[in-house]
């Protein structure tokens, strides 16, 4: 037991009176048994978001960006709002995978997985904007450096745009390795306890035959480990990467020096408020509360309040620049006084009441270890970075260096069925996974059962062993 | 007699079955295997195992990966077709590579991660569709197995594990 020593000042991870069995059935539960009403309902509704988002998709490619609400000043604006807000989404699942497990982080575990699954649907639905963009995407490889039937024209390695294409997929892939090979072990656990024979096929397949040898589970730990240490600076070079898709430009409001670190921690701040968010409802839906508890919520909380005050004061330096360069270009930039009183007042002020004023509640202890709570300031979040990516994008383009070039963006109905379409897409995917995988890093879980689990803490401190 | 009998030891707790491979190892008796449903740790020092060097491959596949990153806009940028982009002329691979350093960060992570996990899935012999090698199912969920090799000592093995707080003892044919 001395080897599981852990303070009895910290609180539990695990709660209830858990054995290693316990954790298999648990996490087993929602895979073995039937869906409940409100699972089919959610699903429906998301499908339903999801094809008319198809349909707009087919739409747009079939008629052409036109069909959108873009103009000639204005040749970005919904479409890579939702870009940039998806893949902030998807941050949190590689950092708190990744980065936590380098800080030896051990509430990372009981999140990590979902969290992962989270980011990798995110960066799906990412994915899916710059493609239809093209307007043409069955030329969507023209991204790819190979030889082509132009002679050896290549693609453009100066250009942040091709960055993106190079992180985003490396990202996407990397974070989708390090998921899977998280999982093997916990399709293998579902696989040995299946008593559907199809069932048992198709776990068997997706466990790729692990066994648990020791000498696999040496290399699994070491796997994780330097997987972890190439996947931090991963996840920082992401969102860095797509804040130059600004900062190299030369627009007042885009082009800033401060933009790499403070999209990383605006991304962060938002995926950590759609896991909260995601994982408030799951842990009731699937019955995880005892594996997801208000601690888990409370650490997250932490996460957001630090880099929600990253953002507030990144705002606050571009307000203040802008402000004081006295140049009236940088008076429309998107922190700016134009901006706050200008045509997109509102959505400079819902930015403001979102993503600063309403997180600020967080520092109340009460109310960040309070389930209903985070869970709708969370939502509020992910609302108010929304609208960080709208008003960075669309209110610097709509007042461009000369009056006769201001013009306001208004989306259309394909803009929004599109953006409506891949949350229900999103929801899909996630609905679909709460079903069929293990939510929960089961493996990982049990071992810091003896460490941080109730009844073991509880048995130690019967023992008199602190 | 068969040579390729083994005993299949269970246990159902973590601590007991490290006690117990100490002390099969003090009684110098070779361990073959043993299944576990998570990550033990310190078993793979007790049980004598080498340390793995798929870190160091790691390390060799990312050095692969930032010369393929080189050479990839070298090639593209400076060598085949020179441009001259937003009034920045591609002289030389030296003078235009802050530009390529986001794409030589990806490739050497690209190329390091996939081909490290390639790595682990061959040496650990895992895809889609191998077949699981675990004796016992009950070691994905909550028991550990210790497959011990049998050369004619398998009642002095037998009285042995007993005492290690083994919870089931199998002797068994190994194909």
């Amino acid at each position: 037991m001395s080897s599981h020593y852990e303070s009895s000042y910290r609180e539990p991870l695990v709660l209830g009176n858990k054995s290693y069995h316990d954790i298999t059935e648990d996490i087993a539960k929602p895979i073995e048994g039937k869906a409940n009403k409100n699972w089919y309902i959610a699903f429906y509704i998301s499908l339903a978001a999801m094809l008319w988002g198809f349909g707009c998709i087919f739409y747009t490619v079939g008629t052409g960006i036109g069909v959108w609400g873009l103009n000639k000043n204005i040749g970005w604006a919904w479409d890579i709002t939702n870009f940039v807000w998806w893949v902030g989404i998807g941050h949190a699942g590689t950092l708190i995978s990744a980065v936590l497990l380098l800080f030896r982080q051990k509430w990372r575990m009981a999140i990590n997985r979902s969290a992962e699954a989270m980011t990798i649907f995110a960066v799906f639905q990412a994915g899916l904007f710059p493609i239809i963009h093209m307007g043409r995407p069955w030329n969507g490889y023209w991204v790819l450096p190979i030889p082509n039937q132009f002679g050896s024209l290549w693609v453009n390695f100066n250009s942040p745009l091709l960055w993106d294409v190079f992180a985003i997929s490396t990202y996407l892939s990397v974070s989708l390795v390090f998921w899977w090979t998280g999982l093997l072990p916990d399709f293998a656990m579902i696989r040995d306890r299946a008593v559907k024979p199809f069932q048992k096929k198709i776990y068997a397949l997706l466990s790729f035959g692990w066994s648990g040898r020791a000498k696999d589970w040496q290399r699994f730990e070491e796997v994780s480990l330097v997987l972890a240490g190439l996947a931090t600076p991963l996840v920082l070079s992401v969102h860095t990467i797509v804040s130059m898709d600004f900062a190299t430009s030369i627009n007042p409001g885009w082009h800033s020096t401060i933009f790499p670190p403070y999209f990383v921690a605006g991304a962060i701040f938002s995926g950590f408020a759609m896991v909260q968010t995601l994982l408030g409802i799951m842990r009731k839906v699937t019955n995880m509360e005892e594996y997801i508890t208000r601690l888990h919520v409370e650490y997250m909380n932490i996460v957001i309040i630090l880099t929600g005050g990253i953002v507030a004061v990144a705002y606050a330096s571009e307000f203040f620049i802008a402000w004081y360069t006295g140049s009236p270009y940088e008076n429309y930039t998107y922190m700016s006084v134009g901006a706050a009183t200008g045509p997109y007042g509102w959505a400079f002020w819902s930015l403001i009441l979102f993503n600063i004023a309403i997180p600020q509640l967080l520092w109340f202890k009460k109310l960040r270890r309070s389930f209903i709570v985070s869970f709708l300031i969370s939502i509020a979040i992910n609302i108010g970075m929304w609208f960080e990516r709208f008003d960075i994008i669309a209110i610097v383009l709509s007042k461009g260096h000369l009056p006769s070039t201001w013009w306001r963006f208004e989306p259309t109905f394909v803009d929004v069925g599109i953006f409506v379409g891949t949350i229900g897409f999103f929801f899909v995917l996630f609905l679909l996974y709460a079903r069929t995988f293990p939510v929960i890093a089961q493996a990982e879980v049990k071992t810091i059962l003896k460490s941080s689990g109730e009844n073991f803490k509880k048995l130690r401190e019967e023992n008199n062993e602190h | 007699m068969s040579t390729n009998k083994v005993i299949h030891a269970l246990y159902n707790d973590d601590d007991i079955l490290m006690d117990a491979v100490k002390k099969v190892k003090d009684a110098h008796h070779h361990i073959e295997e043993v299944f576990c449903p998570f990550p033990v740790h310190g078993l793979d020092k007790a049980m004598g195992l080498a340390p793995t060097r798929l870190a160091i491959t790691a390390f060799f596949y990312g050095i692969t990966g930032l010369s393929v990153a080189v050479w990839l806009t070298w090639y593209t940028m400076i060598a085949d077709w020179p441009q001259d982009i937003g009034g920045k002329p591609n002289f030389s691979w030296a003078t235009n590579m802050p530009a390529f350093v986001p794409i030589l960060f990806e490739l050497t992570v690209f190329f390091a991660a996939h081909l490290m996990v390639i790595t682990f899935y061959m040496r650990s012999r895992l895809w889609p569709f191998k077949d699981a090698e675990n004796p016992d199912p009950r070691t994905t969920d909550d028991h550990f197995l210790m497959e011990i090799p049998v050369h004619g000592n398998e009642d002095e093995l037998k009285a042995l594990l007993e005492t290690t707080g083994a919870v089931e003892i199998n002797v068994v044919d190994k194909h």
